[in-house]
């Protein structure tokens, strides 16, 4: 079968050759890439929806001067490339820490790329995540959440028991939006020089010259990654939509 | 409104922003902007023409492509679902390598390409910066125009079919106005998206706002100043480009229940 592919395709095995796993090909360099690129996707993500509910609540029952400061973060985020926001913030970040660091005498460290690179895209995720949510939780309906008020609820219990049940099939299509802008932003990082996927197949590309082999891999790679999880993100909705009625996509 | 504005907390929080602002004004360094002002105007100039022709592009081939996968036949709508996405699917900054390197290296190899009166052009960076842009907001666009094409009413179309109407002509008249005016909100927000998009176009040696500024870092060491100041041109820009497709939305969707 292989055999019959190769010689009806003759370009197919040096191909095959290169993306192999073994040292000689660069497939286990894609591979790892890859496998760096869903870690930071899954922490920006994770970081994002942490601030994402904190924004949210805060733009809808925050004071004057919290709601404020949420929309300057969320406009902000929305209208600067993310490419000059992860600059921006990777050497403010860096600068802030190192100096908070001095003052209570320790000496400066160096911010791993793994760390900075989940920081910045989940504070640039947050942004889209506060706007996703507060959408949701406002179409829970308010009646809802007085009657869990009648009930003697805390405001935590409210929003754990009920206002959050109720939102989170309503998130889920921005969420899993979120999710894939997030698995295609961390390609961003490879121009601030972490080695993910792209980086990654850069560097193969640029020195086996065969440019097309490993950028169509690579994005075969992204592609499964993206099909893969709009897949799961589906069954999770159809679980979450069960209990309510007319409300199916 | 103008209440809103003047609110104390407002006023205290115009007030710490204009402290920030002076101090920056101050304590910054800024004498690097006489020196590059004319590399970054032409930088900025460079960053709107490639947004303005990508969005015309982009556009003009998206119509197609929600149309096929909105009303075409199978062997139309599945290649055109598929390309939407592949697009949407992939990194924009793999596209833009895969086209660059990846033609780039190609071309070359054919004599026919190096005598054609097209290389010149060719051996330049910011066609390829221009295709991938265009491919990659016609995969974006050409799934907003599926829904718009989709959310026309039927009973529009028949009408205009009654009418004596040719197919194109309802088409042209009547499902693509009403379809464009559908759309124009998420067209708005997509474009800003591509704005942001942009700046990917650096890393092909094509020199637009954001290579300026990088070039200014390289150049002086100065790192914040003008990553800052191009953070405010983009906000600019942005905004800008939202308050032309608001004037377009309340000017074109009149007509619409």
């Amino acid at each position: 079968m292989l055999d019959w592919l190769f010689q009806t395709w003759p370009g197919l095995e040096a191909s095959a050759a290169l993306l192999s796993l073994e040292p000689p090909g660069w497939g286990g360099n894609l591979l790892r890439g890859a496998l760096n690129s869903v870690i930071i996707a899954l922490g920006a993500f994770t970081l994002g929806c942490v601030i994402g509910i904190f924004g949210a609540l805060g733009k809808l029952s925050g004071g004057p001067v919290t709601r404020d400061l949420l929309s300057i973060y969320t406009t902000v985020v929305r209208a600067v490339p993310e490419l000059v926001l992860i600059l921006l913030l990777y050497y403010a970040g860096t600068d802030l820490l190192n100096q908070f660091l001095r003052l209570l005498g320790y000496r400066p460290i160096e911010i791993s790329g793994l760390a900075a690179g989940i920081g910045v895209l989940g504070i640039v995720q947050g942004a889209y995540a506060t706007e996703v949510l507060r959408g949701a939780i406002q179409s829970v309906q308010r009646g809802q959440t007085e009657a869990a008020r009648a009930f003697g609820m805390t405001p935590f219990q409210t929003f754990r028991r009920i206002t959050f049940p109720a939102m989170l099939p309503l998130a889920l299509p921005g969420l899993s939006n979120l999710w894939l802008i997030a698995t295609k932003d961390t390609a961003l990082l490879a121009i601030v020089g972490f080695s993910e996927l792209t980086l990654e197949t850069r560097q193969a590309a640029g020195s086996t010259r065969a440019y097309f082999t490993f950028f169509l891999a690579a994005g075969a790679l992204y592609l499964i990654m993206t099909l893969v999880s709009g897949r799961i993100f589906g069954w999770i909705e159809a679980r979450y939509r069960r209990g309510q009625a007319g409300a199916r996509a | 409104m103008i209440r809103d504005w003047v609110s104390p907390h407002r006023i205290g929080l115009l007030l710490v922003a204009l402290g920030v602002v002076i101090w920056a004004a101050v304590s910054m360094r800024w004498d690097w902007i006489p020196r590059y002002a004319g590399l970054g105007l032409e930088g900025i100039w460079r960053t709107l023409w490639l947004l303005a022709l990508s969005l015309l592009i982009g556009g003009a081939l998206a119509v197609p492509l929600g149309l096929a996968q909105a009303a075409g036949p199978a062997f139309l709508a599945l290649p055109a679902r598929w390309f939407c996405t592949v697009i949407r699917g992939t990194p924009l900054l793999l596209q833009l390598w895969l086209i660059y390197f990846g033609l780039g290296s190609l071309f070359p190899q054919f004599p026919s390409i190096r005598q054609s009166e097209l290389w010149p052009y060719l051996r330049q960076a910011w066609p390829y910066a221009l295709l991938a842009l265009s491919l990659s907001y016609a995969g974006y666009e050409g799934e907003v125009m599926r829904g718009a094409f989709k959310s026309v009413p039927q009973g529009q179309l028949e009408a205009g079919r009654a009418f004596g109407l040719s197919r194109f002509a309802v088409l042209r008249r009547i499902w693509l106005p009403q379809a464009l005016a559908r759309a124009l909100p998420t067209l708005g927000g997509e474009a800003i998206l591509q704005l942001k998009a942009t700046p990917l176009v650096a890393t092909i040696t094509v020199i637009e706002i954001y290579a300026v500024a990088s070039r200014v870092r390289q150049d002086t060491f100065i790192i914040y100043e003008p990553l800052l100041l191009l953070a405010l041109i983009y906000m600019a820009i942005a905004g800008v480009i939202a308050l032309g497709f608001r004037w377009l939305e309340r000017r074109f969707t009149r007509g619409l229940g």
